[in-house]
């Protein structure tokens, strides 16, 4: 794969889509690590004794709906019984974060086609989410930085289902694998990735005003507390420019 | 795998998929106004942020600000850490590392 342009005899300055390819991969480690005790706890509690789905539907699970937070609710759901449209309708209201998350990508992804919106569609994470966002806002000119969130999914993929199988292996040997606290991996990997993000005053107030929220509107019904705490979130942090300028 | 069982992960990858996907598609043909554009730039650290806190501040749906909250104790380290060294790898074990030992110091 060459990427030798043919206008200018000199080399490009911007990365190959193999060099961003590898970069996007590299940039996700962190993240891949913080993702691996949180899959592999999906995969333990999902199964019997702890859950009620099958080894196979845990599996297909991270397979083909690849949503770690929705796949726990879900899996929680059904261990109590719950009716399959309830979890459906809870499953697309957790996920509806996503729709900001594309709203975000999309401006920067005019000149994909659908071969490439289609699989970072389906590998679009909170994680490859953030890794994506941070990399366009460099604003480098790199033509090829679809290629970096390629490289971002498709090895947070990979690692949720070896994570998922390992889950459900493990999962029938030790029963109280959660109480080790290894959830909490997840939770710590964002907070090392937005603490960092808080470089100027209106976006420490859209933290403050999506964390309060978020505590105060926790007891909507299907996590819409979330929504909401960061739809204001955002509002907030947009406003706050007007007092105080953000510049690039 | 049950019949159930396919109808719940057919319909919530249809979901999932129909979220993340329809959107990208729909708004990478259109331009979306500069303060929207600008606005969204807020997304990260607000989603995020929304997902921290009620998951250390709350326990079973009660605020526990209290030194039993090992999740809470070991969240400010991290951020902590998070703020003064800016390395996520160091965070993660750092903040892995002050959950187990105040569990361990508290006796939880």
């Amino acid at each position: 794969m060459t990427d030798t342009p043919t206008e200018t005899p000199a080399a490009s300055p911007h990365p190959t889509r193999r060099a961003e390819f590898w970069a996007g991969a590299r940039a996700t480690i962190p993240l891949i690590i913080g993702a691996i005790p949180f899959g592999i706890i999906f995969g333990a509690v999902a199964i019997a004794p702890a859950g009620k789905l099958s080894p196979l539907a845990t599996a297909a699970m991270s397979a083909f709906v690849f949503a770690g937070s929705s796949q726990f609710i879900a899996a929680g759901l059904v261990a109590a019984e719950t009716g399959v449209w309830v979890i459906i309708l809870t499953t697309f209201v957790v996920n509806l974060r996503h729709a900001l998350y594309s709203a975000t990508l999309a401006p920067h992804m005019k000149h994909l086609s659908q071969r490439w919106l289609l699989p970072l569609g389906f590998w679009l994470t909170d994680e490859t989410f953030v890794v994506a966002a941070q990399r366009y806002h460099q604003r480098d000119g790199a033509p090829f930085k679809h290629w970096y969130i390629l490289g971002s999914a498709v090895f947070m993929y990979a690692n949720w289902q070896l994570c998922t199988w390992l889950g459900i292996l493990v999962g029938q040997q030790i029963e109280d694998l959660a109480r080790w606290g290894l959830d909490f991996a997840m939770i710590v990997t964002f907070i090392g990735m937005a603490v960092p993000m808080v470089k100027n005053r209106p976006t420490l107030l859209a933290v403050l005003v999506a964390g309060a929220t978020a505590v105060i509107a926790y007891p909507l019904p299907n996590r819409l507390g979330l929504m909401l705490a960061a739809v204001l979130g955002v509002a907030a942090g947009a406003l706050a420019e007007r007092s105080w300028p953000v510049r690039e | 795998m049950t019949g159930t069982e396919i109808l719940l992960i057919l319909g919530m990858a249809a979901v999932t998929f129909g979220v993340r996907y329809l959107t990208l598609a729909a708004l990478s043909r259109t331009t979306l106004p500069e303060p929207i554009f600008r606005a969204l730039r807020y997304v990260p650290p607000a989603v995020l942020t929304a997902i921290i806190v009620p998951n250390v501040l709350l326990v079973e749906g009660e605020l526990a600000v209290q030194a039993s909250n090992a999740p809470l104790v070991a969240s400010i380290v991290a951020a902590l850490v998070a703020w003064r060294s800016r390395n996520l790898l160091l965070t993660i074990t750092l903040g892995m590392l002050a959950l187990w030992g105040w569990k361990a110091m508290t006796g939880n």
